[in-house]
């Protein structure tokens, strides 16, 4: 026998090997099923009621005939609004505490915060945006008010995403900086930045998926179930996609089947859209960076 | 007797509470290649460090003493660092050029150092080219000047870091182990660029390697355990060393 022959040990390590393995193949193809059988069913059920007029009439007969037009320029309002809003401080934030904030309490109960503000359920944060930007700035029931209250929710996605990008950048680049005289904000502006632009865009474009679709926090802020015509500016009410699909499946009599279907495929696939946007972008300018 | 470039008197530093230089003092002479030697944590590259100031940063290092560059106290008051900084270059282990073009690695320093001064187009390419030329890298990069930095060999990437100090005109190039990424080949290139470079510069060079000191410097200074041990002309201080540790370790009985 040589000595390198397969013993019964060996044998239960290759057994247990195989066992773990297939387990854990088993639970990522679980993970796939729901997302397929969403799609599937959306796809199957809502398919037939999508066409050219279903995006560009306004729902009429009670909602249960017409389009979704104003509903999905109501969603592109908010969503705009909330970006506007929430990037630049998000941004802003990520930047101090990764690049300038000196590791002390103060930066660790910032830390401590944002990662609270992200586990903070939306209702919660509707109730807020319902008592602070409508009520207590005096914004009304607008789109001001249901933006700001979505940014404030996502808030941690952009500045966790642009501080974990920005932390992706090698320390070395700062250091040759530093040691060259430069500010750090000439670092920041010249070097770090620029390379941490497409770890940002994503986190950008990730909230803006979570944006179109959270509807307890724009429900009680500026979301309205039926509104005939667009809104004007910010001040006014508006529809949106996610409580259409909301008041359609549960509030209104006699809607066709097809059609919450067709409104969940128009919403998820504008959400699919902007992410395969974002992946596309970030792979370009990953291509683009220079180490 | 040449002109001193940096001068340090009874410098002290401490991190925290460890102490890793013990009353240092040290004469660089003006235009000369001084090598620093010495077994690892001795305290080369803190000293290293020290003269630019970067390791201040760090926020638990105290320093007590002096150093003068140029004549001039670097722990003055109104010492602004970004000049400090400009007039003492700093070289590092692992060659780090930033993400940029080679033409606007060998420019970054001038450009923040210059303000809004407007700068032609044509007078930037005389300074780069003056610069590669200066690290004997013109040639292999004059047609690929806005090919990144990251993407050339590691010789050329450590030939760009010295070059990318140079247009501003400093008066120290401190290196702290410049060739120790690089293979024997390389090593032989830089340790070329920077034996030309002496008299336009004074630079400070730790190395690991005794050989280097010996081939690659004019003058030598042996620290250990913090302190500076003895200072002078590499051949002598190779041949004749004046005190027993500076024997030991030349010999490699210890480091």
């Amino acid at each position: 026998m040589s000595m390198f022959a397969r013993t019964t040990l060996d044998q239960q390590n290759r057994r247990v090997e195989w066992l773990v393995k297939t387990l854990f193949l088993m639970m990522t193809v679980l993970l796939i099923v729901p997302v397929v059988l969403i799609m599937g069913i959306l796809i199957q059920r809502g398919a037939p009621v999508l066409s050219w007029g279903f995006l560009t009439e306004v729902p009429t007969n009670g909602m249960t005939a017409g389009g979704i037009f104003t509903a999905l320029i109501g969603t592109v309002w908010i969503v705009t609004v909330a970006l506007i809003a929430s990037v630049p401080i998000g941004v802003a934030a990520a930047v101090y505490l990764s690049e300038y904030a000196p590791d002390n309490w103060l930066t660790r109960a910032i830390n401590l915060a944002i990662i609270n503000l992200a586990g903070v359920p939306s209702i919660v944060h509707a109730l807020f945006g319902l008592g602070a930007f409508v009520v207590f700035f005096g914004f009304g029931r607008s789109i001001l008010a249901a933006s700001l209250t979505l940014a404030v929710m996502t808030l941690p996605i952009v500045i966790v995403a642009t501080r974990e990008s920005l932390q992706a950048v090698p320390h070395a680049f700062r250091e040759a900086c530093w040691n060259m005289g430069a500010t750090r904000w000439q670092t920041i502006r010249k070097v770090v930045l620029p390379n941490s632009i497409s770890g940002i865009l994503t986190g950008v474009i990730l909230e803006v998926s979570r944006t179109a679709g959270e509807t307890a926090p724009i429900m009680f802020t500026g979301a309205a179930a039926f509104l005939p015509f667009l809104p004007q500016g910010v001040l006014d009410q508006t529809m949106a996609m996610s409580l259409h699909l909301y008041v359609v499946s549960t509030q209104v009599p006699d809607v066709p089947d097809a059609l919450p279907f067709g409104v969940a495929l128009v919403l998820i696939s504008m959400v699919l859209v902007m992410n395969a946007t974002s992946i596309a972008f970030r792979v370009y300018l990953r291509n683009k960076r220079k180490w | 007797m040449a002109e001193i470039a940096i001068e340090t008197r009874d410098l002290n530093l401490w991190y925290g509470t460890f102490q890793a230089l013990f009353d240092v003092n040290i004469r660089v002479k003006q235009g000369m290649i001084t090598s620093l030697i010495g077994p690892s944590g001795c305290g080369k590259s803190t000293l290293l460090r020290t003269i630019n100031r970067v390791n201040e940063r760090l926020g638990y290092v105290r320093t007590t003493g002096a150093i003068d560059v140029m004549g001039e106290d670097i722990f003055a008051e109104g010492v602004e660092l970004a000049r400090l900084r400009k007039e003492v270059g700093m070289v590092f282990q692992r060659p780090n050029p930033l993400p940029l073009s080679i033409r606007d690695n060998v420019l970054f320093s001038h450009r923040i150092h210059r303000g809004d001064e407007k700068v032609s187009r044509a007078e930037e390419d005389a300074l780069v080219e003056d610069a590669l030329q200066q690290v004997l890298l013109w040639d292999d990069v004059k047609d690929r000047l806005s090919q990144r930095a990251t993407s050339l060999s590691l010789e050329e990437q450590q030939k760009l870091c010295i070059a990318r100090l140079l247009p501003v005109k400093p008066s120290v190039l401190l290196m702290d182990e410049p060739t120790s990424a690089l293979d024997p080949k390389a090593t032989e290139a830089l340790e070329a660029l920077i034996w030309g470079l002496r008299g336009s510069y004074t630079i400070l060079i730790v190395t690991h390697n005794m050989a280097q000191a010996r081939r690659a410097s004019e003058e030598c200074a042996f620290m250990l355990l913090g302190k500076m041990m003895e200072l002078g002309p590499t051949e002598e201080l190779f041949l004749s060393p004046e005190l027993p540790e500076t024997a030991d370790y030349i010999e490699g009985r210890y480091g």
